[in-house]
């Protein structure tokens, strides 16, 4: 395991299996790779090499027991926004910077149940409210295809450490693009499932309505594998979906005869002056010939899925974080001079600027008099967004695009401006608001950084999602591709 | 549509916010732009079209109305930052 070659999570598995190494020594592996090599990067946020180290002896002894399941050994992170039982969770803010939940989340109960060994937490932006890493409470973490750059936002530490190598596999959250975009931007595979595929539970809310777990990985098998063990109906989430969950790696075998693939009109020449459209339809054509079918689609509200989800998001966000309140758990501010100097001042002080920001847009479009006019509003024009989607989906079988309009920008040069930093998500929105899941897959690379060819699929369709991209990645070797190791680093 | 200082007082009051005068031009300004932003939404024929709040239309289900919690009082109060007695402080509100 010591060279630098991209393992996935399927051959580490397999080595496990075969007894060529246990899930102890694997585990170790990972533990060291992120101490030689995650200071400059910053994807983890917490390690827990205690509690990781306890999980694959265990692992290994269900191994030897014949008890293994289907994850038995496997070392994942979770991105910093799934409670942990007895792990701190951060959300990346300072408001939970001291926030040990009592409980795991369900996702993370699943993968465990499963065999899977947590190795830590990943960096992430502050509440997952941001599209570059770089609102994290604990500072930005860096692409490692470049380190001048950002790795995309909000789940920026798990694709940064999926991409550097630091562990095969990693769980992220998606609002408005939060897996898709930073699996673009870093080069690796990543899905966003269908909305209630994936337990919220313990899943800090951001936008209640929005909100999907995923997986983070180099191929769309390794997310197949994970996902099906992730996903599933909870009696605990009353949003969670009760549809059976197929089996994502048998489907990766469907057949795809006669499939069609829409393209959205002036999706594919509005990218970074053509380039990026260029890789995607190079990445297409290799699906084309192999017998899909290209189809130009239209989707005539799309392009007011920003306004309309900058409305929802931030409105549900207010509500959610509205329980931040320094009374039970998260920060408290000294010395409070009142009740409300109490509420008011652990607020200021445990939230950033971007999450402040929000807070106050939501206020406002959910206070008396402008709510008509903006949530309402805006739920009119998601419903108008949401028939867009059906009606293209009815004709074609998956509709596919660019994942993030450019790729990784540099950290800093949208910071300070939330309305460019907002348009990064204009091809992941639509997608939310419509509550389909979709993922990302890496094509070939421009001027040496990563860009993603995004799938989106109907309803409870992420089978086919999986199928077709693992058939791309049978015949082309974009995902395997490996960030350029740092300087000083053998 | 622009927000004056006053508006944006009431609102960090309502959010429970407090705005630092010093940030607050800046801060209105970003507010702004993010409202001309989604001021595109006003021109939208939506006569007619009913709000969608859950994109899968899922209604909240209902379960037998029977207690399935269990007590785990001393682990949450574990991690508030003050108690005493299984209630949370907070500084006193009634004389």
């Amino acid at each position: 395991m010591a060279s630098d070659t991209p393992v996935t999570a399927v051959a580490l598995l397999e080595a496990l299996e075969r007894g060529r190494c246990s899930a102890e020594e694997l585990t170790r592996d990972c533990l060291d790779r992120i101490a030689a090599r995650d200071g400059d990067l910053n994807s983890f946020i917490t390690v827990d090499a205690e509690g990781a180290l306890a999980a694959a002896r265990a692992a290994d002894d269900a191994r030897a027991g014949g008890r293994a399941g289907p994850l038995a050994g496997l070392p994942i992170a979770h991105k910093d926004i799934f409670c942990t039982d007895g792990l701190r969770t951060s959300c990346a803010s300072r408001m939970l910077d001291n926030f040990v939940p009592p409980y795991s989340a369900t996702a993370v109960e699943r993968l465990g149940t499963a065999g899977a060994v947590t190795v830590g937490k990943t960096n992430m932006d502050e509440f997952a409210m941001g599209s570059s890493n770089e609102t994290s409470y604990y500072g930005p973490c860096r692409n490692p295809w470049d380190r001048e750059r950002v790795p995309g936002g909000s789940s920026g530490g798990s694709a940064a450490a999926v991409a550097a190598g630091l562990v095969p596999a990693a769980t992220g959250t998606d609002t408005g693009g939060s897996i898709r975009q930073p699996a673009a931007l870093c080069g690796i595979t990543g899905i966003k499932p269908t909305y209630g595929r994936v337990s919220r539970l313990g899943m800090i809310a951001f936008a209640s309505s929005l909100d999907q777990g995923g997986i983070m990985a180099r191929s769309a098998e390794d997310c197949a594998l994970l996902l099906g063990a992730m996903a599933g109906h909870d009696p605990r989430d009353s949003t969670s979906a009760r549809e059976p969950v197929p089996d994502y790696r048998a489907a990766l075998a469907m057949n795809l005869d006669g499939l069609r693939i829409g393209l959205p009109r002036g999706w594919f020449d509005s990218t970074l002056a053509g380039a990026i459209g260029d890789r995607l339809r190079a990445a297409l054509g290799e699906l084309e010939a192999r017998g899909a079918r290209l189809v130009d689609v239209d989707l005539p509200n799309n392009h007011l899925s920003i306004p309309a989800y900058y409305i929802i998001a931030p409105a549900e966000a207010s509500t959610n974080l509205a329980r931040y309140d320094g009374v039970r758990y998260g920060h408290r501010c000294g010395q409070p001079a009142d009740l409300e100097d109490l509420y008011t001042r652990s607020r200021e002080e445990g939230f950033g600027a971007e999450v402040q920001r929000r807070i106050l847009v939501g206020t406002y479009a959910l206070s008396a008099g402008y709510y008509d006019a903006y949530y309402k509003k805006a739920q009119q024009t998601r419903r108008l967004i949401r028939q867009d989607y059906l009606d293209a989906l009815a004709s074609v079988d998956l509709i596919a695009g660019p994942t993030a309009p450019g790729t990784a920008f540099r950290l800093g040069e949208k910071v300070d401006d939330p309305v460019t930093m907002y348009q990064e998500d204009s091809y992941t929105l639509g997608v939310n608001l419509a509550g389909l899941p979709a993922l990302s897959l890496p094509v070939e690379p421009l001027a040496g950084l990563p860009v993603g060819l995004q799938l989106i699929g109907r309803h409870f369709d992420e089978g086919r999602l999986l199928a077709v991209a693992h058939r791309l990645q049978q015949v082309t070797d974009w995902h395997l591709r490996e960030a350029p190791a740092p300087e000083g680093v053998a | 549509m622009s927000l004056g200082a006053e508006q944006l007082e009431r609102l960090a009051a309502l959010a429970r916010l407090r705005i630092d005068p010093g940030e607050a031009p800046a801060l209105g300004d970003s507010l702004d732009r993010i409202l001309a932003m989604v001021e595109e939404l006003a021109a939208v024929d939506t006569t007619g079209v009913e709000p969608l709040a859950n994109p899968l239309d899922a209604v909240q289900p209902l379960r037998a109305d029977v207690v399935t919690e269990e007590n785990r009082r001393e682990a949450f109060q574990a991690i508030a930052p003050a108690v005493e007695d299984g209630l949370y402080l907070v500084p006193r509100v009634v004389e």
